[in-house]
């Protein structure tokens, strides 16, 4: 069922996961692409062509999780063995724990008595839960200490559900910019925070700012906040520079970023966004993932069929399977041509991005089997490709 | 319109209860169409003469995309006409312009505001305190929905906000709990106590779209139990892209294992006159198994959305994709599903 992979320049997925150069695979995408699926179907397959994989998923389907083991796992990696999976190379998974990345954070940089009192700090707390990119920049942390522990050779990294897939480059820094206390020194103490030579030109201003913000947030918060601020300074140098530190592992010429995409008006938008920040950035994007296409499997034309249902309806035979069939191709014939004028908007405003068309399943994936199908599809648009 | 099999939740329609509410949320999984049906209730709502409000709280443009206008402002500005006159405007609130909108107001910041705002400090204290961003947000959509012309009217009918996702709308509704932590006095905490009691009111609903799949069914579940343990009051289940069942019901089962008869498709052709190829029988066979897994995947998902034990309006999908014409559409459907 490969048909209308054709029409697309198809990505080599095998060449890519068999490539020992390539040491990291990031799927990214907005949200409900099906990013989650695809970094796992990767993940598998790379295993069963000889690879010591391990993927890092954020939130997969819980049939998904619990198929491959991953329900009763901490925040480590997990060797996936599962009957009827005997996979040449190793395959090892994890779900990524925000709150206990952080925690872990805490505990390797502090010493065990400091870092009590900064796991017990309430701004930690608000932090370590709720701050929106909080979830980007630990998943970042996790893949750095994935890199580092060197005992996979190929990592496959799902991103954070977010609406817009740049979050993923820009949460990190976020959360730097945030917790990088030059701000909060202000707000809290601005007498101690010299050197900022525009803080003169506001300071009647900023003092009344200050207080507002205090009135607002309370004076307590922005204490604690202090309080921690100051302490993780000391511990590494602030958040800047770790994320600094993991967007230069991005940029390495062993990571290979693939947008996933839904044909979806959407979806492209934010995959255009995407793919055109990471030329910015010189990151290497090897293609995107048109996930979830319909193509056509019948070579017979809409019209054709309409002409052939309606002249069964004419003859009595409305309500027919026969009839019905017709019907359901002439939708699918409309769904494919619109998913297909969606992606060449796409390739025309992307020349250079090799595109990969894969089929959608009938059904919601959640086992070994399902995963391996869409491996398939996956690695079948570049057979497409080689063949046209 | 396509009928669709018979609805497995508690009922397809509007209830009484969702016409007495001014001010709706609509909620939902990521890539389940949030904003599009939002725009479309807001037409729904907005037909036969009634001025509605439709609010984006994420900064994401979602409205001026769908409705195909300009980037909106900070500022309500009229978008499309319903239906009958009605009016329905879009009003894209900025978290950092409620703040120093607010501080204008009770601080009289002068220009230092703007110039506070270049350095950051005030995403700074939007996004250091989370909790503090949505009390500005849902402070502003309180304003809207108690806001009265000088004859006394209410200036809108209806106030619908295209609001955070699913695993968010709680925290971001449920303002107690931010407001503990974060205004132990002040103005500010006056507009927080203010909201609550809106949102826990009967004026307020919250609607979750969904689609018939795992993900969404499974969140749509959870948000239905989170908002009642939250004391806000779950609305209806918009379910979006419905596929209507195409092949005759007693033949699904059979089509979901690929046993559809090729002699009888091609007898049945060669009775009209037409004769296609084995490949292309095959095909057609191929995509209606297909149909057949999906739509039953479809129907045991509406049963599980049953659980949820709410009222149910369905939107079909269309192949053609969503334009502003299919947000009429969608309107019209959702009138003749009862909302009102």
């Amino acid at each position: 069922m490969t048909g209308a992979a054709a029409e697309y320049t198809g990505i080599d997925v095998d060449g890519l996961i068999d490539d020992p150069e390539t040491k990291v695979v990031v799927c990214c995408g907005s949200g409900g692409v099906g990013k989650t699926t695809t970094a796992a179907a990767l993940a598998l397959r790379a295993a069963e062509r000889g690879r010591q994989t391990v993927v890092l998923t954020i939130d997969p389907a819980r049939r998904l999780a619990q198929s491959l083991g991953l329900r009763e796992l901490g925040n480590h990696p997990k060797k996936i063995t599962v009957e009827g999976f005997d996979p040449k190379g190793e395959l090892w998974a994890m779900m990524l724990d925000m709150r206990r990345t952080f925690d872990d954070m805490v505990l390797t940089h502090a010493g065990p008595e400091r870092a009590e009192q900064l796991l017990a700090n309430p701004f930690y707390q608000t932090i370590s839960s709720s701050f929106s990119g909080t979830q980007e920049y630990m998943a970042m942390e996790k893949l750095g200490q994935l890199v580092a522990s060197d005992e996979w050779d190929l990592i496959i990294v799902d991103t954070p559900p977010s609406r817009s897939a740049l979050d993923f480059l820009d949460a990190p820094g976020r959360l730097s910019t945030a917790l990088d206390g030059r701000m909060i020194k202000m707000l809290a103490g601005p007498a101690r925070a010299g050197g900022w030579g525009i803080r003169k030109v506001v300071s009647a201003g900023f003092s009344m700012f200050s207080k507002a913000v205090s009135t607002v947030v309370g004076g307590q918060f922005l204490a604690d906040a202090s309080a921690f601020m100051q302490a993780f300074d000391t511990m590494f140098g602030g958040f800047r520079e770790r994320a600094t530190k993991t967007a230069e592992l991005l940029r390495s010429a062993d990571t290979a970023f693939l947008v996933v995409a839904a044909p979806e008006p959407d979806a492209l938008r934010e995959a255009s966004y995407f793919v055109e920040r990471l030329s910015e950035e010189s990151m290497p994007l090897t293609g995107l993932i048109a996930n979830r296409t319909h193509p056509v499997l019948a070579d017979v034309s809409a019209n054709k069929a309409l002409a052939a249902a309606d002249a069964l309806a004419g003859n009595g035979e409305g309500g027919s399977v026969t009839e019905a069939v017709l019907r359901l191709h002439a939708d699918r014939v409309a769904l494919a041509e619109r998913e297909q004028r969606l992606l060449a908007r796409f390739t025309k405003a992307h020349p250079s991005v090799e595109v990969a068309g894969v089929p959608a399943l009938p059904t919601d994936v959640h086992d070994i089997d399902g995963l391996r199908a869409i491996g398939d599809r996956l690695a079948s648009a570049a057979t497409a490709r080689d063949r046209a | 319109m396509t009928s669709f099999s018979g609805p497995a939740t508690a009922g397809i329609g509007w209830t009484e209860e969702l016409t007495r509410a001014r001010l709706h949320f609509v909620t939902g999984k990521g890539g389940t169409g949030k904003t599009t049906l939002a725009t479309s209730l807001g037409l729904a709502l907005a037909s036969g003469g009634r001025r509605v409000l439709l609010v984006e709280v994420e900064g994401r443009q979602g409205i001026a995309q769908v409705t195909e206008s300009e980037p909106l402002p900070y500022g309500e500005r009229h978008i499309a006409s319903a239906r009958g006159g009605g009016d329905l405007r879009a009003l894209h609130i900025d978290a950092e312009a409620a703040l120093l909108e607010y501080f204008e107001m009770f601080y009289n910041l002068g220009f230092a505001g703007r110039t506070l705002r270049r350095m950051g400090a005030v995403e700074f204290a939007t996004t250091l305190a989370p909790g503090l961003r949505d009390v500005l947000l849902t402070g502003k959509i309180k304003e809207c929905v108690t806001r009265t012309d000088s004859d006394g009217r209410y200036t809108y009918d209806y106030v619908i906000v295209d609001a955070p996702p699913t695993g968010r709308v709680v925290k971001f509704l449920d303002v107690t709990r931010a407001l503990t932590d974060i205004a132990k006095t002040g103005p500010i905490r006056g507009q927080a106590e203010a909201v609550v009691k809106l949102v826990h009111s009967d004026n307020t609903v919250v609607h979750i779209t969904t689609l018939l799949e795992e993900m969404p069914v499974r969140e749509t579940l959870e948000a239905v139990n989170e908002l009642d343990e939250a004391d806000l009051r779950p609305g209806a289940v918009l379910i979006n892209r419905m596929r209507p069942v195409r092949l005759p019901k007693d033949t699904l089962a059979d089509a979901t294992e690929g046993r559809i008869d090729v002699e009888r498709l091609r007898d049945d052709l060669d009775t009209v006159g037409y004769s296609f190829g084995q490949d292309a029988l095959k095909g057609l066979i191929d995509e209606a198994t297909e149909h057949a897994i999906r739509v039953t995947a479809e129907q045991s998902a509406l049963n599980q959305l049953a659980e949820g034990d709410l009222p149910a309006l369905e939107l079909p999908e269309l192949t053609s994709g969503v334009d502003v014409a299919a947000l009429y559409e969608f309107a019209d459907l959702l009138v003749e599903q009862g909302v009102r």
